[in-house]
């Protein structure tokens, strides 16, 4: 909870409330009726969620949203590098969706690492016959040729669901004579409303399948702890990993970035679980601390005002030791930090923000902008629940916008009457704003950079965004409109 | 060419009557091509004398894409000139035997199978219209004639009512069309007059009553027509007649499908169904 009240001059509930109502004035009157509820002026110290979310988008916007397929694929399962995963069905789902995310991984291609594309490229036979003997060829041919790999998931597309290819039984057979975990996902794309519920579907999985199966090597300590929720975009965990361990914990497992499928299997071991990414793991979180009583905690590592707020937060969680050397590691990096601010803070203090990622980075990065002196004037997520909005509201200055499943017409509009200094968005919406003049940054990929988390990630990003807002090339740039 | 499709309750003489009336027609001097839109393939057995023939969708199993297929493959001719194809598909319970119909079609249409010297294109039709492969034969540009296979039997009456709406669907925004109600007779009670009063309540004619006789299983052993078989036979005559109603048939209409209670009340009015006793239903059996 922030502890004030955050005022934008020039921002009231009913200037906010006027952009909306003329955005929406163009729609015809169903999906105005069906927009209204998913867009509002934050109300900051409700601490609850001020819009409607995770509700089918209208037809006929431009939105941002995936779909279950891309939920499960590219969030869940694709960072889990020494597995083999399977896209069932046409080739073109698997092609497009991979290593577009930028999760990093280590490892040699091939050895302990699975980065190609596999998919069983459905043809129309397949279809008409069924897929599940390919299926059933393919998995072999994978062990075969890569005998190394630890596990293979198995991840439907949409015709899998159409013609209801059994692959549970299949990746069930296969499993015993190959001797290797198959996990069967069935995630098909037109399940649900955007990616959201493709977290939830692997989530599952991952319960059925996989906890719970391999116990880790060492023996436990009190400090060993989980990482949820963290992809290693940008190598965000190659920052975050190493600074809970110079804290005193025992990073165990990283779910999924950078991932081993036998290190997320002995989680349950483990005394505590630090969720990153709430939106697309809080689902396991929930089931270890109910089935196995491992606590959990939502931590921020953006920005240094969050990343000391959270590392005092989890120190509580332990005992005197680790307070130490927390409090060690807060004093070592924030005279560091304090450098980085001092660096950027006055060439962008009082520039404006507005973000729109997928599920949880809005809210967590709000305050990283504002240690560099900016402020956020708007945000929204393509497929945040309730429960996100509920955290949104305490981050986001009082009054400012907040909006689910943008419309391209929406985003725009708003950005007309905002006049943000920066947008931080996904690929479809970069060149809108840019051809705006609007400087923009990627912030699913981080935009060719990273890591941003951490005291490790904190430079890049003030580095990133003071390139961004105060490049010269926008001084050049003006748009006829 | 006239396209025709035929559809009727699953095992109610679909394929039998088809490939009768085909060869009726060819007795006729039409060129006909049959197409059986049925994972079964048991669409051109009689034409054939075939147990099964290749259908394309196993061809296309075998090659790999249905790019790699020709034509002369999949079409064979049989008794009378008749072209047959069958689509083939997969065994019960897996994959999409609709998409296979699908595949088909559009395989034959892609590669010239519909040639202007023939009169008559026949789709034989799995029984149930399960999903929109099914449904290929009636869409834009194909069968916009529709007989519909029936008896006096009580489910094969639903089931022709429900096809009735099905086209009723495809009618509103296409050319497809009912042509009429074949009666393959199961010796029911009062079955010409109710299927006569079916027909008619839903618009459309019975344009042939074809009575029961065992010819038609002496003639089906041999995978041969009755017309082939014994040409002089009564029940031959039958299916030649059939065919001639076929040939001249110009009533062809937009179904006025029956709410389910109209059907129950027919049904009742022939002493099918008793009346329902509303008193009773959901009460269970009291203790003894």
């Amino acid at each position: 909870m922030s502890d004030k009240i955050k005022k934008v001059e020039g921002i009231t509930k009913e200037s906010t409330q006027a952009m909306i109502d003329k955005s929406l004035s163009v729609y015809p009157e169903k999906g105005r009726k069906k927009r209204a509820p998913h867009l509002a002026p934050n109300d900051q110290s409700s601490g609850s969620a001020c819009v409607k979310s995770n509700k089918k988008t209208i037809p006929g916007v431009m939105s941002a949203r995936g779909c279950a397929y891309a939920g499960a694929k590219g969030v869940v399962w694709g960072p889990i590098r020494d597995m083999v995963h399977v896209s069932h069905g046409p080739v073109g789902c698997g092609w497009y969706s991979w290593g577009t995310r930028r999760n990093l991984v280590t490892g040699t291609t091939g050895v302990d690492k699975f980065d190609m594309q596999f998919t069983s490229d459905f043809q129309e036979k397949d279809i008409v016959y069924g897929g599940d003997k390919k299926l059933a060829v393919l998995l072999k041919e994978a062990k075969d040729l890569f005998p190394l790999a630890k596990g293979i998931s198995v991840l439907s597309e949409c015709p899998v669901g159409l013609i209801g290819d059994d692959i549970n039984s299949v990746a069930k057979k296969s499993s015993k004579e190959l001797d290797i975990p198959i996990i069967p996902c069935n995630c098909e794309g037109f399940r649900g409303v955007s990616q959201s519920l493709g977290h939830h579907i692997s989530n599952d999985t991952i319960r059925d399948y996989i906890i719970g199966t391999r116990e880790f090597a060492e023996p436990s300590s009190p400090y060993d702890i989980a990482l949820i929720g963290e992809y290693n975009i940008g190598g965000d965990a190659w920052s975050t990993k190493p600074l809970l361990e110079e804290c005193g914990l025992n990073v165990k497992a990283v779910w999924t970035g950078d991932g081993e499928i036998e290190k997320i299997a002995a989680t349950h071991t483990v005394k505590l679980n630090v969720i990153h990414c709430y939106r697309s793991m809080n689902y396991m979180c929930k089931v270890m601390e109910e089935k196995y009583g491992i606590p959990w905690i939502e931590l921020n590592f953006f920005g240094p005002t969050k990343i000391k707020q959270s590392l005092r937060k989890l120190a509580e969680l332990f005992d005197d030791s680790i307070k130490e050397k927390v409090e060690a590691v807060i004093a070592k990096y924030d005279p560091e930090m304090q450098a980085v601010i001092e660096q950027y803070r006055p060439r962008l203090e009082g520039k404006k923000v507005m973000l729109y990622v997928g599920g949880l980075r809005p809210r967590h990065t709000i305050n990283a902008y504002e240690d560099l002196g900016m402020t956020c004037v708007g945000s929204g997520y393509e497929f945040a629940h309730g429960d996100d909005y509920d955290r949104t509201a305490p981050e986001m200055p009082d009054a400012t916008v907040v909006y689910d499943d943008v419309t391209e017409l929406e985003f725009e509009e708003f950005a007309d009457a905002l006049k943000p200094d920066l947008v931080g968005s996904g690929i479809k919406e970069k060149y809108l704003f840019q051809k705006m003049g609007i400087p923009f940054r990627q912030m699913h990929s981080w935009d060719y950079s990273g890591p941003y988390h951490g005291y490790k990630g904190f430079p890049i990003f003030a580095r990133d965004i003071d390139m961004a807002i105060n490049s010269p090339t926008w001084e050049l740039v003006k748009a006829p409109f | 060419m006239r396209q025709i499709a035929i559809y009727g309750k699953g095992g109610i003489g679909k394929s039998t009557t088809t490939q009768n009336t085909v060869a009726g027609l060819a007795y006729l001097g039409k060129k006909v091509m049959i197409v059986g839109c049925d994972p079964k393939a048991d669409s051109t057995r009689l034409i054939l004398h075939a147990k099964a023939q290749n259908t394309v969708m196993d061809l296309v199993r075998e090659l790999g894409t249905v790019e790699d297929l020709e034509l002369e493959d999949v079409m064979k001719v049989g008794y009378g000139d008749v072209k047959c194809v069958e689509s083939g598909g997969p065994e019960p319970g897996v994959g999409c035997a609709g998409r296979g119909v699908i595949t088909a079609i559009n395989f034959l249409e892609e590669n010239g199978a519909y040639t202007p010297d023939l009169d008559f294109v026949f789709y034989d039709v799995l029984g149930d219209v399960v999903c929109g492969g099914f449904a290929m034969p009636i869409r834009e540009g194909k069968a916009e004639e529709i007989y519909i296979v029936c008896s006096g039997e009580m489910m094969a009456m639903y089931a022709a009512n429900n096809i009735a709406k099905g086209i009723l669907k495809y009618a509103s925004s296409g050319k497809v069309r009912l042509a009429g109600l074949i009666c393959n007779a199961r010796k029911t009670d009062k079955e010409y007059e109710l299927i006569d009063a079916l027909a008619k309540k839903l618009g459309t004619q019975m344009i042939h009553f074809v009575p029961r006789d065992n010819q038609v299983q002496r003639a089906e052993l041999r995978r041969m027509t009755v017309i082939e078989y014994s040409p002089e036979h009564p029940q031959a005559q039958e299916y030649r007649t059939l065919a001639e109603k076929i040939l001249n048939n110009k009533m062809l209409v937009v179904p006025t499908p029956l709410e389910m209670e109209e059907l129950e009340d027919l049904l009742m009015e022939f002493g099918i169904m008793e009346a329902e006793d509303e008193s009773v239903v959901g009460v269970v059996e009291a203790a003894a």
